[in-house]
Protein backbone atom coordinates (compact mmCIF):
# COMPACT_ATOMS: atom_id res chain seq x y z
CA UNK A 1 0.00 0.00 0.00
CA UNK A 2 3.26 2.15 -0.32
CA UNK A 3 1.76 5.21 -2.36
CA UNK A 4 5.00 7.08 -3.77
CA UNK A 5 2.53 10.21 -4.97
CA UNK A 6 -1.30 10.88 -4.63
CA UNK A 7 -2.64 8.46 -6.69
CA UNK A 8 -6.70 9.85 -6.32
CA UNK A 9 -9.07 10.08 -9.03
CA UNK A 10 -12.65 10.35 -7.51
CA UNK A 11 -14.19 10.44 -11.46
CA UNK A 12 -13.38 6.96 -11.59
CA UNK A 13 -15.40 6.26 -8.77
CA UNK A 14 -18.33 8.01 -10.33
CA UNK A 15 -20.84 5.69 -9.57
CA UNK A 16 -20.29 5.11 -5.88
CA UNK A 17 -20.24 8.38 -5.58
CA UNK A 18 -23.79 9.28 -6.37
CA UNK A 19 -24.86 6.03 -4.68
CA UNK A 20 -23.53 7.20 -1.30
CA UNK A 21 -24.55 10.92 -1.87
CA UNK A 22 -28.48 10.06 -2.72
CA UNK A 23 -28.79 7.13 -0.29
CA UNK A 24 -28.03 9.88 2.68
CA UNK A 25 -30.10 12.42 0.64
CA UNK A 26 -32.93 10.34 0.73
CA UNK A 27 -32.37 8.77 4.34
CA UNK A 28 -32.58 12.66 5.79
CA UNK A 29 -35.30 13.11 3.16
CA UNK A 30 -36.86 10.44 4.82
CA UNK A 31 -36.39 11.59 8.11
CA UNK A 32 -38.32 14.85 7.63
CA UNK A 33 -41.25 13.64 6.06
CA UNK A 34 -42.11 10.91 7.93
CA UNK A 35 -44.23 8.21 5.77
CA UNK A 36 -45.57 11.45 3.64
CA UNK A 37 -42.54 11.01 1.56
CA UNK A 38 -42.43 7.10 0.88
CA UNK A 39 -43.58 7.80 -2.91
CA UNK A 40 -41.24 10.28 -3.76
CA UNK A 41 -38.03 8.09 -2.33
CA UNK A 42 -39.26 5.02 -3.99
CA UNK A 43 -39.47 7.26 -7.42
CA UNK A 44 -36.02 9.15 -6.38
CA UNK A 45 -34.36 5.62 -5.72
CA UNK A 46 -35.27 4.67 -9.20
CA UNK A 47 -34.29 7.33 -10.98
CA UNK A 48 -30.89 7.32 -8.84
CA UNK A 49 -30.31 3.66 -10.31
CA UNK A 50 -30.84 4.84 -13.28
CA UNK A 51 -28.31 7.71 -13.14
CA UNK A 52 -26.05 5.52 -11.80
CA UNK A 53 -26.49 3.30 -15.12
CA UNK A 54 -25.76 5.95 -17.79
CA UNK A 55 -23.06 7.02 -15.33
CA UNK A 56 -21.23 3.65 -15.58
CA UNK A 57 -21.60 3.44 -18.92
CA UNK A 58 -19.19 6.54 -19.48
CA UNK A 59 -15.77 5.77 -19.92
CA UNK A 60 -14.01 2.25 -21.01
CA UNK A 61 -10.77 0.21 -20.62
CA UNK A 62 -9.08 -0.29 -17.48
CA UNK A 63 -7.71 2.43 -14.51
CA UNK A 64 -6.94 2.23 -11.10
CA UNK A 65 -7.59 4.17 -7.88
CA UNK A 66 -5.99 5.03 -4.56
CA UNK A 67 -2.88 2.83 -5.30
CA UNK A 68 -4.44 0.22 -7.33
CA UNK A 69 -7.01 -0.47 -4.44
CA UNK A 70 -9.95 0.25 -6.57
CA UNK A 71 -10.52 -0.75 -10.16
CA UNK A 72 -12.88 0.21 -12.77
CA UNK A 73 -12.60 -1.69 -15.95
CA UNK A 74 -14.94 -3.72 -17.94
CA UNK A 75 -16.20 -6.57 -15.84
CA UNK A 76 -16.09 -4.19 -12.96
CA UNK A 77 -18.90 -2.10 -15.58
CA UNK A 78 -20.75 -5.29 -16.54
CA UNK A 79 -21.25 -6.29 -13.11
CA UNK A 80 -22.32 -3.00 -11.74
CA UNK A 81 -24.86 -3.11 -14.48
CA UNK A 82 -26.20 -6.23 -13.47
CA UNK A 83 -26.46 -5.56 -9.53
CA UNK A 84 -28.08 -2.23 -10.33
CA UNK A 85 -31.01 -4.13 -12.32
CA UNK A 86 -31.23 -6.51 -9.73
CA UNK A 87 -31.69 -3.85 -7.21
CA UNK A 88 -34.23 -1.69 -9.08
CA UNK A 89 -36.23 -4.39 -10.61
CA UNK A 90 -37.48 -5.86 -7.30
CA UNK A 91 -37.66 -1.93 -5.84
CA UNK A 92 -39.93 -1.52 -8.93
CA UNK A 93 -42.56 -4.56 -8.38
CA UNK A 94 -42.61 -4.57 -4.98
CA UNK A 95 -44.16 -0.68 -4.02
CA UNK A 96 -47.16 -1.93 -2.90
CA UNK A 97 -45.72 -5.13 -0.73
CA UNK A 98 -43.86 -2.63 1.23
CA UNK A 99 -46.95 -0.38 1.93
CA UNK A 100 -49.00 -3.28 2.34
CA UNK A 101 -46.85 -4.91 5.29
CA UNK A 102 -45.32 -1.37 6.81
CA UNK A 103 -42.52 -1.47 5.80
CA UNK A 104 -42.40 2.04 4.08
CA UNK A 105 -41.11 5.20 5.30
CA UNK A 106 -38.67 5.41 2.84
CA UNK A 107 -35.13 4.09 5.25
CA UNK A 108 -36.09 0.21 3.10
CA UNK A 109 -35.01 2.21 -0.30
CA UNK A 110 -31.85 3.71 1.33
CA UNK A 111 -30.78 0.72 3.43
CA UNK A 112 -31.31 -1.64 0.31
CA UNK A 113 -29.18 1.37 -1.49
CA UNK A 114 -26.30 0.61 1.06
CA UNK A 115 -26.62 -2.75 0.45
CA UNK A 116 -26.04 -2.42 -3.89
CA UNK A 117 -23.27 -0.05 -3.22
CA UNK A 118 -21.41 -2.47 -1.05
CA UNK A 119 -21.68 -4.66 -3.73
CA UNK A 120 -20.43 -2.65 -6.31
CA UNK A 121 -17.51 -1.86 -4.13
CA UNK A 122 -16.68 -5.46 -4.17
CA UNK A 123 -17.07 -5.80 -7.46
CA UNK A 124 -14.24 -2.80 -8.25
CA UNK A 125 -11.56 -4.18 -5.19
CA UNK A 126 -8.51 -3.79 -5.74
CA UNK A 127 -6.99 -5.28 -2.54
CA UNK A 128 -8.43 -7.45 0.42
CA UNK A 129 -9.25 -4.39 2.76
CA UNK A 130 -11.48 -2.55 0.30
CA UNK A 131 -13.35 -5.97 -0.37
CA UNK A 132 -13.94 -6.32 3.31
CA UNK A 133 -14.98 -3.43 3.42
CA UNK A 134 -18.02 -3.40 0.77
CA UNK A 135 -18.62 -7.26 2.15
CA UNK A 136 -19.45 -6.00 5.37
CA UNK A 137 -21.38 -2.78 3.97
CA UNK A 138 -23.31 -4.99 1.70
CA UNK A 139 -23.37 -7.58 4.70
CA UNK A 140 -24.98 -5.50 7.37
CA UNK A 141 -27.41 -4.12 5.31
CA UNK A 142 -28.97 -7.48 4.31
CA UNK A 143 -29.06 -8.31 7.88
CA UNK A 144 -31.25 -5.25 8.57
CA UNK A 145 -33.39 -5.69 5.34
CA UNK A 146 -33.58 -9.81 6.49
CA UNK A 147 -35.29 -8.37 9.88
CA UNK A 148 -36.90 -5.34 8.16
CA UNK A 149 -40.83 -6.80 9.72
CA UNK A 150 -40.13 -5.98 13.28
CA UNK A 151 -43.42 -7.41 14.43
CA UNK A 152 -43.00 -10.43 12.60
CA UNK A 153 -41.65 -13.87 13.88
CA UNK A 154 -39.83 -15.36 10.83
CA UNK A 155 -38.38 -11.65 9.84
CA UNK A 156 -36.76 -11.25 13.11
CA UNK A 157 -35.68 -14.85 13.25
CA UNK A 158 -34.40 -14.83 9.75
CA UNK A 159 -32.37 -11.60 10.64
CA UNK A 160 -30.55 -13.00 13.64
CA UNK A 161 -29.96 -16.35 11.93
CA UNK A 162 -28.20 -14.49 8.70
CA UNK A 163 -26.52 -11.75 11.68
CA UNK A 164 -24.96 -14.83 13.40
CA UNK A 165 -23.69 -17.02 10.38
CA UNK A 166 -22.52 -13.77 8.04
CA UNK A 167 -20.92 -12.86 11.10
CA UNK A 168 -18.37 -15.66 11.07
CA UNK A 169 -18.29 -16.18 7.79
CA UNK A 170 -16.37 -12.71 8.08
CA UNK A 171 -14.57 -13.46 10.44
CA UNK A 172 -13.34 -16.50 8.79
CA UNK A 173 -12.55 -14.35 5.46
CA UNK A 174 -10.64 -12.21 7.76
CA UNK A 175 -8.55 -14.89 9.34
CA UNK A 176 -7.63 -15.83 6.20
CA UNK A 177 -6.89 -12.49 4.55
CA UNK A 178 -4.60 -12.74 7.50
CA UNK A 179 -2.12 -15.39 7.00
CA UNK A 180 -2.73 -14.16 3.27
CA UNK A 181 -1.29 -10.57 4.50
CA UNK A 182 1.27 -12.80 6.98
CA UNK A 183 2.86 -14.85 4.08
CA UNK A 184 3.16 -11.89 1.33
CA UNK A 185 3.32 -8.64 3.46
CA UNK A 186 0.85 -7.13 1.44
CA UNK A 187 -2.76 -7.12 0.94
CA UNK A 188 -3.39 -5.29 -2.37
CA UNK A 189 -4.34 -7.25 -5.03
CA UNK A 190 -1.40 -6.73 -7.11
CA UNK A 191 1.23 -6.97 -4.41
CA UNK A 192 0.34 -10.28 -3.60
CA UNK A 193 0.12 -11.46 -7.40
CA UNK A 194 3.67 -10.38 -7.89
CA UNK A 195 4.74 -12.66 -4.77
CA UNK A 196 3.44 -15.25 -5.27
CA UNK A 197 4.54 -15.09 -8.94
CA UNK A 198 8.08 -15.68 -7.36
CA UNK A 199 9.57 -19.30 -7.32
CA UNK A 200 9.89 -18.75 -3.24
CA UNK A 201 5.68 -18.09 -3.23
CA UNK A 202 4.42 -21.07 -3.06
CA UNK A 203 4.46 -24.10 -0.61
CA UNK A 204 3.17 -22.05 2.45
CA UNK A 205 1.25 -24.25 4.64
CA UNK A 206 0.34 -20.64 6.30
CA UNK A 207 -0.98 -19.46 2.65
CA UNK A 208 -2.62 -22.73 1.94
CA UNK A 209 -4.82 -21.92 5.10
CA UNK A 210 -5.25 -18.35 4.02
CA UNK A 211 -6.54 -19.66 0.32
CA UNK A 212 -9.18 -22.11 1.92
CA UNK A 213 -10.42 -20.05 4.42
CA UNK A 214 -10.77 -16.95 2.30
CA UNK A 215 -12.76 -19.48 0.03
CA UNK A 216 -14.95 -20.74 3.06
CA UNK A 217 -16.06 -16.75 4.16
CA UNK A 218 -17.01 -16.37 0.33
CA UNK A 219 -18.92 -19.54 0.17
CA UNK A 220 -20.90 -18.38 2.81
CA UNK A 221 -21.87 -15.61 1.04
CA UNK A 222 -22.92 -17.07 -1.62
CA UNK A 223 -25.08 -19.72 -0.21
CA UNK A 224 -22.54 -22.56 -1.19
CA UNK A 225 -22.80 -26.37 0.20
CA UNK A 226 -21.56 -27.15 2.96
CA UNK A 227 -21.69 -23.07 3.86
CA UNK A 228 -25.45 -22.98 2.85
CA UNK A 229 -27.34 -23.91 5.85
CA UNK A 230 -28.30 -19.97 6.51
CA UNK A 231 -29.98 -19.72 3.21
CA UNK A 232 -33.44 -21.86 3.29
CA UNK A 233 -34.22 -20.12 6.56
CA UNK A 234 -33.22 -16.46 5.75
CA UNK A 235 -35.38 -16.73 1.82
CA UNK A 236 -38.02 -17.87 3.80
CA UNK A 237 -38.28 -15.71 6.74
CA UNK A 238 -36.84 -12.64 5.36
CA UNK A 239 -40.00 -10.37 3.64
CA UNK A 240 -40.41 -11.24 -0.03
CA UNK A 241 -39.27 -8.22 -2.11
CA UNK A 242 -35.93 -8.31 0.45
CA UNK A 243 -35.61 -12.36 -0.57
CA UNK A 244 -35.89 -11.00 -4.03
CA UNK A 245 -32.93 -8.76 -3.83
CA UNK A 246 -30.99 -10.55 -1.84
CA UNK A 247 -31.09 -13.74 -4.07
CA UNK A 248 -29.13 -11.84 -6.85
CA UNK A 249 -27.19 -8.97 -5.87
CA UNK A 250 -25.24 -9.96 -2.93
CA UNK A 251 -24.95 -13.26 -5.25
CA UNK A 252 -23.48 -10.93 -8.27
CA UNK A 253 -21.23 -9.33 -5.87
CA UNK A 254 -19.75 -12.30 -4.28
CA UNK A 255 -19.36 -14.15 -7.69
CA UNK A 256 -17.60 -10.97 -9.13
CA UNK A 257 -15.24 -10.29 -5.71
CA UNK A 258 -14.58 -14.58 -6.17
CA UNK A 259 -13.29 -13.34 -9.63
CA UNK A 260 -11.16 -11.16 -8.46
CA UNK A 261 -9.57 -13.04 -5.76
CA UNK A 262 -9.04 -16.32 -8.03
CA UNK A 263 -8.27 -14.75 -11.28
CA UNK A 264 -6.31 -11.96 -9.93
CA UNK A 265 -4.94 -12.85 -7.05
CA UNK A 266 -4.05 -16.73 -7.42
CA UNK A 267 -3.92 -17.74 -10.55
CA UNK A 268 -0.90 -18.82 -10.12
CA UNK A 269 -2.24 -20.97 -7.38
CA UNK A 270 -4.94 -22.97 -9.31
CA UNK A 271 -3.76 -26.26 -8.17
CA UNK A 272 -4.92 -25.02 -4.54
CA UNK A 273 -8.47 -23.77 -5.55
CA UNK A 274 -9.72 -26.00 -8.32
CA UNK A 275 -10.27 -28.93 -5.82
CA UNK A 276 -12.26 -26.95 -3.56
CA UNK A 277 -14.09 -25.39 -5.40
CA UNK A 278 -14.90 -28.38 -7.33
CA UNK A 279 -16.22 -30.13 -3.78
CA UNK A 280 -18.14 -26.69 -3.22
CA UNK A 281 -19.83 -27.02 -7.33
CA UNK A 282 -20.74 -30.50 -6.41
CA UNK A 283 -22.56 -30.04 -3.13
CA UNK A 284 -23.77 -27.75 -3.74
CA UNK A 285 -25.68 -29.26 -7.20
CA UNK A 286 -26.72 -32.33 -5.13
CA UNK A 287 -28.17 -30.57 -2.04
CA UNK A 288 -29.89 -27.84 -4.85
CA UNK A 289 -31.02 -30.52 -6.65
CA UNK A 290 -32.15 -33.24 -3.63
CA UNK A 291 -33.37 -30.48 -0.57
CA UNK A 292 -35.71 -29.22 -2.93
CA UNK A 293 -37.83 -32.25 -3.35
CA UNK A 294 -39.12 -32.15 0.17
CA UNK A 295 -39.96 -28.67 0.14
CA UNK A 296 -43.49 -26.89 0.71
CA UNK A 297 -42.80 -23.62 0.93
CA UNK A 298 -42.27 -21.86 -2.58
CA UNK A 299 -39.63 -19.49 -1.32
CA UNK A 300 -37.56 -22.51 0.46
CA UNK A 301 -37.94 -24.21 -2.68
CA UNK A 302 -36.41 -20.76 -4.14
CA UNK A 303 -33.88 -21.24 -1.64
CA UNK A 304 -32.25 -24.42 -2.67
CA UNK A 305 -32.97 -23.54 -6.10
CA UNK A 306 -30.38 -20.99 -5.65
CA UNK A 307 -28.16 -23.02 -3.90
CA UNK A 308 -27.99 -25.22 -6.78
CA UNK A 309 -27.51 -22.48 -9.12
CA UNK A 310 -24.32 -21.43 -7.51
CA UNK A 311 -23.21 -25.06 -8.02
CA UNK A 312 -23.47 -24.66 -11.64
CA UNK A 313 -22.11 -21.01 -11.51
CA UNK A 314 -19.04 -22.73 -9.55
CA UNK A 315 -18.29 -24.89 -12.37
CA UNK A 316 -17.74 -22.25 -15.03
CA UNK A 317 -15.30 -20.94 -12.18
CA UNK A 318 -13.38 -24.40 -11.88
CA UNK A 319 -13.28 -24.45 -15.68
CA UNK A 320 -10.50 -21.57 -14.93
CA UNK A 321 -10.37 -20.19 -18.29
CA UNK A 322 -11.93 -17.05 -20.60
CA UNK A 323 -14.93 -19.37 -21.55
CA UNK A 324 -15.98 -20.38 -17.93
CA UNK A 325 -15.86 -16.63 -16.62
CA UNK A 326 -17.95 -15.71 -19.48
CA UNK A 327 -20.30 -18.54 -19.02
CA UNK A 328 -20.82 -17.38 -15.06
CA UNK A 329 -21.65 -13.77 -16.32
CA UNK A 330 -24.37 -15.28 -19.04
CA UNK A 331 -25.26 -17.38 -15.98
CA UNK A 332 -25.71 -14.98 -13.56
CA UNK A 333 -27.75 -12.40 -15.61
CA UNK A 334 -30.27 -14.94 -16.98
CA UNK A 335 -30.53 -16.28 -13.09
CA UNK A 336 -31.46 -12.69 -12.20
CA UNK A 337 -34.78 -12.40 -14.68
CA UNK A 338 -35.69 -15.80 -13.66
CA UNK A 339 -35.62 -15.22 -10.13
CA UNK A 340 -36.91 -11.63 -10.05
CA UNK A 341 -39.72 -12.84 -12.29
CA UNK A 342 -40.61 -15.74 -10.40
CA UNK A 343 -40.19 -13.45 -6.94
CA UNK A 344 -43.03 -10.56 -8.80
CA UNK A 345 -45.09 -13.80 -9.31
CA UNK A 346 -44.98 -14.77 -5.41
CA UNK A 347 -45.74 -10.98 -4.90
CA UNK A 348 -48.71 -10.90 -6.67
CA UNK A 349 -50.02 -13.74 -5.22
CA UNK A 350 -49.38 -12.51 -1.61
CA UNK A 351 -51.62 -9.23 -3.16
CA UNK A 352 -54.05 -11.88 -3.16
CA UNK A 353 -53.39 -13.34 0.36
CA UNK A 354 -52.36 -16.25 -0.86
CA UNK A 355 -49.82 -18.07 1.21
CA UNK A 356 -46.21 -19.08 0.17
CA UNK A 357 -47.29 -22.50 0.31
CA UNK A 358 -47.29 -24.38 -2.96
CA UNK A 359 -50.26 -26.25 -2.42
CA UNK A 360 -51.70 -22.57 -2.43
CA UNK A 361 -51.30 -22.28 -6.07
CA UNK A 362 -53.44 -25.55 -6.37
CA UNK A 363 -55.58 -25.67 -9.99
CA UNK A 364 -54.49 -21.94 -10.87
CA UNK A 365 -54.41 -22.84 -14.74
CA UNK A 366 -58.18 -23.49 -14.42
CA UNK A 367 -59.03 -19.25 -13.32
CA UNK A 368 -55.86 -17.92 -14.33
CA UNK A 369 -54.19 -19.65 -17.10
CA UNK A 370 -51.83 -16.25 -18.38
CA UNK A 371 -50.37 -16.36 -14.38
CA UNK A 372 -49.88 -19.75 -14.66
CA UNK A 373 -48.10 -20.19 -17.99
CA UNK A 374 -46.03 -17.34 -16.72
CA UNK A 375 -44.71 -18.95 -13.60
CA UNK A 376 -44.66 -21.84 -15.64
CA UNK A 377 -42.16 -20.59 -18.40
CA UNK A 378 -40.10 -19.38 -15.52
CA UNK A 379 -39.71 -22.75 -13.75
CA UNK A 380 -39.03 -24.27 -17.48
CA UNK A 381 -36.29 -21.80 -17.32
CA UNK A 382 -34.56 -22.56 -14.22
CA UNK A 383 -34.84 -26.31 -14.95
CA UNK A 384 -32.60 -25.20 -18.20
CA UNK A 385 -35.38 -26.52 -21.07
CA UNK A 386 -34.76 -25.00 -23.92
CA UNK A 387 -35.61 -23.12 -25.64
CA UNK A 388 -35.72 -20.74 -22.47
CA UNK A 389 -32.86 -19.05 -21.82
CA UNK A 390 -31.75 -20.75 -18.44
CA UNK A 391 -31.10 -23.42 -20.93
CA UNK A 392 -28.19 -21.06 -22.54
CA UNK A 393 -26.75 -20.67 -19.54
CA UNK A 394 -26.30 -24.08 -18.49
CA UNK A 395 -25.29 -24.87 -21.88
CA UNK A 396 -22.42 -21.91 -21.79
CA UNK A 397 -21.36 -23.29 -18.87
CA UNK A 398 -20.95 -27.57 -19.07
CA UNK A 399 -18.99 -26.27 -22.46
CA UNK A 400 -16.09 -24.42 -20.55
CA UNK A 401 -15.93 -27.57 -18.36
CA UNK A 402 -15.89 -29.57 -20.91
CA UNK A 403 -13.65 -27.97 -22.78
CA UNK A 404 -11.72 -27.33 -20.00
CA UNK A 405 -11.37 -30.92 -19.18
CA UNK A 406 -13.69 -31.38 -16.60
CA UNK A 407 -15.80 -33.84 -18.32
CA UNK A 408 -16.41 -35.87 -15.30
CA UNK A 409 -17.69 -32.38 -13.55
CA UNK A 410 -20.06 -31.34 -16.70
CA UNK A 411 -21.83 -34.79 -16.71
CA UNK A 412 -22.44 -34.87 -13.00
CA UNK A 413 -24.15 -31.19 -13.28
CA UNK A 414 -25.97 -32.48 -15.91
CA UNK A 415 -26.94 -35.89 -13.80
CA UNK A 416 -28.30 -33.44 -10.90
CA UNK A 417 -29.74 -30.52 -13.05
CA UNK A 418 -31.95 -33.08 -14.50
CA UNK A 419 -32.98 -34.01 -10.71
CA UNK A 420 -33.31 -30.15 -9.79
CA UNK A 421 -35.96 -30.10 -13.01
CA UNK A 422 -38.50 -32.92 -10.64
CA UNK A 423 -39.38 -29.99 -8.53
CA UNK A 424 -39.80 -27.06 -11.05
CA UNK A 425 -42.02 -29.37 -12.58
CA UNK A 426 -43.90 -30.60 -9.40
CA UNK A 427 -45.00 -26.57 -9.04
CA UNK A 428 -46.07 -26.99 -12.94
CA UNK A 429 -47.94 -30.07 -12.11
CA UNK A 430 -49.80 -27.97 -8.97
CA UNK A 431 -50.82 -25.57 -11.12
CA UNK A 432 -52.20 -27.21 -14.07
CA UNK A 433 -53.54 -31.02 -12.97
CA UNK A 434 -54.73 -30.19 -9.19
CA UNK A 435 -58.38 -29.40 -8.74
CA UNK A 436 -58.68 -25.49 -7.38
CA UNK A 437 -59.51 -24.98 -3.59
CA UNK A 438 -60.71 -21.52 -3.48
CA UNK A 439 -61.31 -18.30 -6.49
CA UNK A 440 -58.02 -16.89 -7.03
CA UNK A 441 -57.79 -13.31 -8.41
CA UNK A 442 -54.25 -12.76 -9.01
CA UNK A 443 -53.35 -9.53 -10.52
CA UNK A 444 -49.97 -7.80 -10.90
CA UNK A 445 -49.57 -4.22 -9.72
CA UNK A 446 -48.37 -2.06 -12.40
CA UNK A 447 -44.55 -2.38 -11.04
CA UNK A 448 -44.67 -6.01 -11.04
CA UNK A 449 -46.58 -6.18 -14.63
CA UNK A 450 -43.28 -3.95 -16.02
CA UNK A 451 -40.79 -6.35 -14.22
CA UNK A 452 -42.58 -9.85 -14.97
CA UNK A 453 -43.51 -8.99 -18.40
CA UNK A 454 -40.00 -7.61 -19.32
CA UNK A 455 -38.13 -10.88 -16.96
CA UNK A 456 -40.18 -12.92 -19.75
CA UNK A 457 -39.35 -11.09 -22.49
CA UNK A 458 -35.73 -11.62 -21.51
CA UNK A 459 -35.83 -15.02 -20.82
CA UNK A 460 -37.70 -16.08 -24.46
CA UNK A 461 -35.44 -13.59 -26.28
CA UNK A 462 -31.91 -14.76 -25.01
CA UNK A 463 -32.97 -18.08 -24.77
CA UNK A 464 -33.06 -18.15 -28.64
CA UNK A 465 -31.13 -15.02 -30.22
CA UNK A 466 -28.30 -15.04 -27.02
CA UNK A 467 -25.72 -13.34 -29.53
CA UNK A 468 -25.71 -10.21 -27.67
CA UNK A 469 -25.50 -11.44 -24.03
CA UNK A 470 -22.62 -13.87 -25.35
CA UNK A 471 -21.12 -10.52 -26.99
CA UNK A 472 -21.78 -8.42 -24.12
CA UNK A 473 -19.84 -10.75 -21.48
CA UNK A 474 -17.40 -12.13 -23.98
CA UNK A 475 -15.89 -8.33 -24.34
CA UNK A 476 -16.06 -8.22 -20.22
CA UNK A 477 -13.97 -11.28 -19.02
CA UNK A 478 -11.22 -9.91 -21.84
CA UNK A 479 -9.08 -9.05 -19.02
CA UNK A 480 -8.91 -12.29 -17.22
CA UNK A 481 -6.15 -14.62 -18.57
CA UNK B 1 8.18 -13.02 22.40
CA UNK B 2 8.58 -14.64 18.65
CA UNK B 3 6.12 -14.24 15.92
CA UNK B 4 4.81 -17.46 16.88
CA UNK B 5 3.54 -16.91 20.14
CA UNK B 6 1.38 -14.45 19.20
CA UNK B 7 -0.07 -16.50 15.96
CA UNK B 8 -0.77 -19.05 18.76
CA UNK B 9 -2.98 -16.73 20.56
CA UNK B 10 -4.11 -15.18 17.70
CA UNK B 11 -5.40 -18.97 17.01
CA UNK B 12 -6.22 -19.97 20.51
CA UNK B 13 -9.11 -16.91 20.17
CA UNK B 14 -10.30 -17.84 17.16
CA UNK B 15 -10.95 -21.52 18.21
CA UNK B 16 -12.83 -20.30 21.12
CA UNK B 17 -14.82 -18.11 19.22
CA UNK B 18 -15.35 -20.72 16.65
CA UNK B 19 -16.60 -23.24 19.76
CA UNK B 20 -18.79 -20.67 21.77
CA UNK B 21 -20.51 -20.14 19.04
CA UNK B 22 -21.67 -24.04 17.57
CA UNK B 23 -21.30 -25.60 21.09
CA UNK B 24 -23.20 -22.49 23.33
CA UNK B 25 -27.03 -23.74 23.42
CA UNK B 26 -28.16 -21.22 25.59
CA UNK B 27 -27.82 -17.45 24.46
CA UNK B 28 -27.43 -15.64 21.92
CA UNK B 29 -25.83 -12.62 23.64
CA UNK B 30 -22.83 -15.68 24.17
CA UNK B 31 -22.54 -15.81 20.41
CA UNK B 32 -22.21 -12.26 20.21
CA UNK B 33 -19.43 -12.08 22.27
CA UNK B 34 -17.67 -15.02 20.17
CA UNK B 35 -18.07 -13.08 17.03
CA UNK B 36 -16.31 -10.52 18.81
CA UNK B 37 -13.52 -13.14 20.46
CA UNK B 38 -13.15 -13.96 16.36
CA UNK B 39 -12.74 -10.46 15.50
CA UNK B 40 -9.78 -9.87 17.93
CA UNK B 41 -8.30 -13.17 17.07
CA UNK B 42 -7.63 -11.48 13.85
CA UNK B 43 -6.44 -8.53 14.82
CA UNK B 44 -3.93 -10.01 17.12
CA UNK B 45 -2.80 -11.71 13.94
CA UNK B 46 -2.88 -8.40 11.57
CA UNK B 47 -0.54 -6.55 14.60
CA UNK B 48 1.39 -9.10 14.93
CA UNK B 49 2.78 -9.72 11.64
CA UNK B 50 2.93 -6.00 10.93
CA UNK B 51 5.45 -5.32 13.90
CA UNK B 52 7.51 -8.33 12.80
CA UNK B 53 7.72 -7.74 9.28
CA UNK B 54 8.27 -3.84 9.59
CA UNK B 55 4.82 -2.84 7.52
CA UNK B 56 2.10 -0.57 8.36
CA UNK B 57 -0.32 -2.17 6.61
CA UNK B 58 -2.04 -4.35 9.36
CA UNK B 59 -2.10 -2.15 11.72
CA UNK B 60 -4.60 0.25 9.72
CA UNK B 61 -6.60 -2.81 8.29
CA UNK B 62 -6.48 -3.28 12.57
CA UNK B 63 -8.12 -0.10 12.59
CA UNK B 64 -10.98 -0.85 9.80
CA UNK B 65 -11.39 -4.06 11.54
CA UNK B 66 -12.59 -2.07 15.28
CA UNK B 67 -14.89 0.40 13.14
CA UNK B 68 -16.38 -2.64 11.19
CA UNK B 69 -16.92 -4.88 14.64
CA UNK B 70 -18.60 -1.93 16.60
CA UNK B 71 -20.86 -1.06 13.67
CA UNK B 72 -21.76 -5.01 13.33
CA UNK B 73 -22.46 -5.32 17.13
CA UNK B 74 -24.99 -2.48 17.30
CA UNK B 75 -26.69 -3.85 13.86
CA UNK B 76 -26.57 -7.39 16.25
CA UNK B 77 -27.97 -6.50 19.16
CA UNK B 78 -30.77 -4.52 17.22
CA UNK B 79 -31.51 -7.30 15.82
CA UNK B 80 -31.90 -9.03 18.55
CA UNK B 81 -34.21 -6.63 20.51
CA UNK B 82 -36.12 -7.37 17.86
CA UNK B 83 -36.19 -10.70 18.05
CA UNK B 84 -36.78 -10.32 22.05
CA UNK B 85 -40.15 -8.54 21.34
CA UNK B 86 -41.28 -10.88 19.67
CA UNK B 87 -40.82 -14.02 21.30
CA UNK B 88 -39.53 -13.32 25.16
CA UNK B 89 -36.54 -15.20 24.86
CA UNK B 90 -32.88 -15.29 23.41
CA UNK B 91 -32.48 -18.90 24.10
CA UNK B 92 -30.66 -20.33 21.43
CA UNK B 93 -32.75 -23.28 20.68
CA UNK B 94 -35.74 -21.63 20.78
CA UNK B 95 -34.86 -20.12 17.24
CA UNK B 96 -36.32 -22.85 15.06
CA UNK B 97 -39.58 -21.49 14.33
CA UNK B 98 -38.30 -22.22 10.70
CA UNK B 99 -38.49 -26.12 9.29
CA UNK B 100 -37.96 -28.22 6.48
Amino acid sequence: MAVEQLDIHLVLMMPEILVAIMAMALLLLSAWTHKGGAGVIHWLTMMTIVAVVLVIQVGSGTATTFGGQFITDDFSRYVKVVMCLGMVLPVLMSADYIRGHGMDGGEYHVVTMFAMLGGMIMASSGGFLILYLGLELMSLSLYVLAAWRRDDRCSSEAGLKYFVLGSVASGLLLYGISMVYGVTGGTGFAEVASFLGKPEGHGSQLLALGVVMILAGMGFKIAAVPFHMWAPDVYQGAPTPVTAFMSVVPKVAAIAALFRILFDVFPTYHVQWVPILQLFAVLSMAVGAFGGLVQTNIKRLLAYSSIGHVGYMLIGLVANSQAGAQGVLVYITIYLFMTVGVFGLIIAFDRQGLGENISDYQGLARKQPVMAFVMAMFMFSMAGIPPLAGFIGKFSIFMAAVKGGFIPLAVVGVLFSAVGAFYYIRVVKVMYFDQPEGEFKVTLSGGGFIVVSLSLFMIFFWGILPGDLLAWTGASVQAFH
Amino acid sequence: MSLNHYLVLGAILFTIGIFGIFLNRRNVIIIMMSIELILLAVNINFVAFSRFMGNVDGQIITFFVMTVAAAEAAIGLAILVAFFRNRATIDVEEIDSMKG
